[in-house]
């Protein structure tokens, strides 16, 4: 049991967070979230090609650091202290992890293109009915000649303006919410027949509508089993769960740090507003709930590789606490910063807004809390 | 980073599981389990068994006689300890005062006192508060006056657990009443039997003779009994302090009560079905529990950081707020588990009173130990006052 990092990733950090205090001001990133691609393509590019940072949670054969669970964790934790908008979640945690689970030809092929920053991958899950289950899908792909015709409607697709692949799942078969008949598949995000409607997201990404119109795919698009990859899909759902986790810790610690911050220079009463007790005591509630959401971010991220059920219920626990934690923070974040904390001048209810889309994303606290009681308290 | 245990340290659990099952006194999880008041003699026959094998201060320094435990085996030690339900070891001597004299004593003062807290010999209490001074411990006002080679000690202590077993106290005392609050207190080391000390009982919630006053009429400590330069003794008390906090977060314990709560509720019955599937339990339950691996991952961290040099700082704070709150909540499910059978007032065995108590075992001590469980919030630093600590060392307001 050992609860230190190694030298190799105290070092990916500082290099990170180094790179992201000189590219990352508050100031620059409003600036390009709000220009036509709402995204500057150019940190993407330097992430991968001069920092190698897209790399750490690869094996050196593919061309990585030798990383995993641990390495995202650590880039997304300094991520979520930018409120960056970088697509390092669905491409490489997720269509990632996917890739590594299943190995092969695939992962040899499309891993170095992740790595070098050539590719960026949006993962197209969730459906209008379908809320958090995974298995709730009307996307169906049917088997047409060699490859698979892909038709439905996918919902709030974030990165997908910006990818050049997408991970989609689908119906190869079963009924509509079977654990069976799910496939994972990965494909060309031009496809003829694929219809984007984009726009911005409350956090400051961007995301898409996307309507499959009888795409044809080819056979090699399929990853893992045809209809069996929700296995697959939950494991790698968990994984970006958890890497959301370290996300929000990053956030809530800027939410927390700037409202200390703030408070000492906000003067009321002819002192500063930190020499309240109540308020003090609040800024430690918040400080105690960044410190557990960090806790429970390194407990789940160590156990992600336990066996399905113990997997499930750590990352149900993790998530539960973080969103808790997260709603808590932001709402008394913006409660002490009072008045200026609700308009858009500040970074701090920027932070809010993105520490508020985190706590649904995969699931809510209360959707983790019935799964982790599924799990853990049985009767 | 990892969870893994390494071959030798599931070698030493098991030898801690094989310890625990031979050794622990029957007579003893007896009363455990029928939910009875233990006795002095209760308390010692575990340490006894412990200091036999060598194995009473996991805690403390080899050279004082600490098992030089890993920090793995440690952990392991506390999780089994639990899990089998053992009792929890009086912490005044080993996890108080032994540390200030090993920390801060002169080499006669730990040649004497530090074998006789490893075998049980000498019981420990706390003189610490005084009706005048709770949170704002450093407003004491017992004085120590130099009379030759000895202080007179005079003034009154209050909540001294379990005062009426121990044979010595260690105590704050004022030695200099000009200086600046903190910079004019001691800390002696009290003979209890000292002419001049009276013992009383006070009677908390739930029916137990466990706090006491503690009155001081001119009493005769040797000077050779301070720990640390005179007037330094907030020093002490400091750290003292922030180690009491990181055992204080009780997380093993918590686990397993969480533990008796499911138990508790998968025999209750609510309709026709158990208490466990009453959605609205499961969900006070479910979020004990995940706040619970909260704690215990801050734990591990804070001992992680603790390892690399930090000592336990003002983060350990932290751990009595979130330790307390959650034994807070256990004992709160726990009674309101046990439904009607929280209200019979079980008073113990008598003299000859064999009758069974009113109602499951597991109910008899839920309404006083949930009244009793209260102080947890209170000692130790209320959990008020941990806030401030954490305000004004952490966040450096």
């Amino acid at each position: 049991m050992d609860f230190t990092y190694t030298e190799t990733q105290d070092m990916i950090r500082d290099t990170l967070a180094r790179f992201l205090a000189d590219t990352y001001d508050f100031e620059t990133r409003q600036k390009f979230i709000n220009n036509d691609e709402g995204r500057d393509p150019a940190i993407w590019t330097a992430l991968a090609q001069e920092l190698g940072m897209l790399g750490a949670a690869f094996a050196e054969e593919h061309g990585g650091l030798g990383g995993g669970a641990l390495e995202n964790a650590i880039v997304m934790e300094e991520m979520g202290k930018v409120i960056g908008i970088e697509p390092y979640l669905p491409t490489v945690v997720i269509a990632g992890g996917a890739l590594k689970a299943v190995g092969g030809a695939q992962a040899d092929a499309m891993i170095p293109e992740i790595i070098a920053g050539n590719a960026i991958i949006a993962f197209a899950y969730a459906e209008p009915q379908g809320r958090y289950d995974l298995a709730n899908l009307k996307t169906s792909a049917k088997k047409d000649g060699g490859g698979y015709v892909l038709n439905g409607h996918k919902s709030v697709v974030y990165v997908a303006p910006w990818a050049t692949h997408l991970l989609v799942t689908a119906r190869t078969g079963g009924g509509q919410r079977d654990a069976d008949g799910v496939s994972l598949f990965l494909i060309d995000a031009k496809l003829p027949g694929i219809v984007r409607r984009d726009y911005p997201t409350v956090d400051g990404s961007r995301a898409s509508e996307i309507y499959f119109e009888n795409v044809a795919i080819p056979a090699d698009a399929l990853l893992g089993g045809e209809g069996a990859a929700l296995p697959l899909i939950e494991r790698v759902v968990d994984e970006a769960t958890v890497a959301t986790c370290a996300e929000a810790t990053g956030v809530m610690q800027k939410l927390h740090e700037g409202t200390l911050e703030y408070t000492q220079q906000r003067k009321q009463f002819g002192v500063p507003i930190a020499k309240f007790q109540v308020l003090q005591h609040r800024m430690v509630d918040m400080f105690m709930e960044v410190e557990q959401a960090r806790s429970m971010t390194i407990m789940a991220t160590l156990k992600l590789g336990l066996p399905a059920t113990e997997r499930m219920a750590a990352v149900s626990a993790a998530k539960n606490k973080v969103a808790r934690g997260a709603k808590f923070v932001g709402q008394n974040a913006i409660q002490t910063h009072g008045g200026i904390g609700i308009t858009q001048e500040l970074a701090i209810g920027h932070y809010f807004k993105r520490a508020t889309m985190i706590e649904g994303q995969f699931g809510t606290a209360d959707y983790h809390m019935d799964r982790y009681e599924r799990l853990a308290l049985a009767e | 980073m990892d969870m893994e245990f390494s071959p030798e340290d599931l070698a030493f659990q098991q030898e801690v599981r094989d310890f625990i099952a031979e050794n622990y006194p029957a007579e003893l999880r007896g009363k455990q389990d029928e939910g009875e008041e233990l006795s002095k003699e209760d308390f010692l026959a575990w340490h006894k068994i412990l200091y036999k094998k060598g194995w009473i201060a996991p805690a403390w320094p080899v050279e004082y006689g600490g098992t030089g435990w890993t920090p793995t085996q440690r952990f392991i030690w506390s999780e089994e300890t639990a899990r089998a339900d053992c009792i929890r070891l009086m912490p005044f001597g080993l996890a108080m005062v032994g540390p200030v004299i090993y920390t801060f004593g002169t080499p006669e003062q730990k040649a004497h006192f530090l074998p006789r807290i490893l075998s049980g010999e000498d019981w420990w209490c706390q003189g610490y508060s005084e009706p005048g001074s709770g949170s704002d411990l450093a407003s004491l006002r017992t004085t120590a006056v130099r009379d030759g080679d000895d202080y007179i000690v005079n003034g009154q202590k209050t909540w001294t657990t379990l005062a009426q077993h121990a044979d010595w106290g260690f105590f704050l005392v004022r030695t200099d009443k000009d200086a600046k609050q903190q910079e004019g207190i001691s800390f002696l080391l009290i003979d209890m039997k000292s002419p001049g000390i009276t013992v009383r009982p006070i009677i908390t919630l739930g029916g137990e003779h466990e706090v006491n006053e503690v009155w001081l009429e001119d009493v005769r400590v040797p000077v050779a009994n301070r720990v640390y330069e005179e007037n330094k003794g907030w020093t002490c008390a400091k750290f003292l302090l922030a180690h009491e906090r990181t055992g204080i977060a009780g997380v093993a314990a918590s686990k397993r009560g969480i533990e008796k709560v499911k138990a508790i509720a998968r025999t209750e019955l609510d309709g026709d079905k158990p208490l466990l599937a009453n959605a609205f339990f499961k969900r006070k339950l479910a979020e004990l529990e995940v706040d619970l691996t909260a704690l215990e991952f801050t734990e591990l961290r804070s001992l992680a950081g603790a390892n690399a040099g930090k000592g336990p700082g003002p983060e350990s704070s932290l751990l009595k707020i979130k330790g307390s709150e959650i034994q807070q909540r256990l004992t709160e499910l726990t009674l309101e588990a046990v439904g009607h059978y929280g209200a019979p007032y079980f008073r113990g065995f008598g003299e000859g009173d064999n009758e069974h108590p009113i109602g499951p075992d597991y109910a008899h001590r839920a309404a006083p130990t949930y009244f009793n469980m209260r102080k947890t919030t209170i000692y130790g630093g209320s959990n008020e006052i941990q806030r401030n600590i954490i305000a004004k060392m952490v966040l450096g307001l």
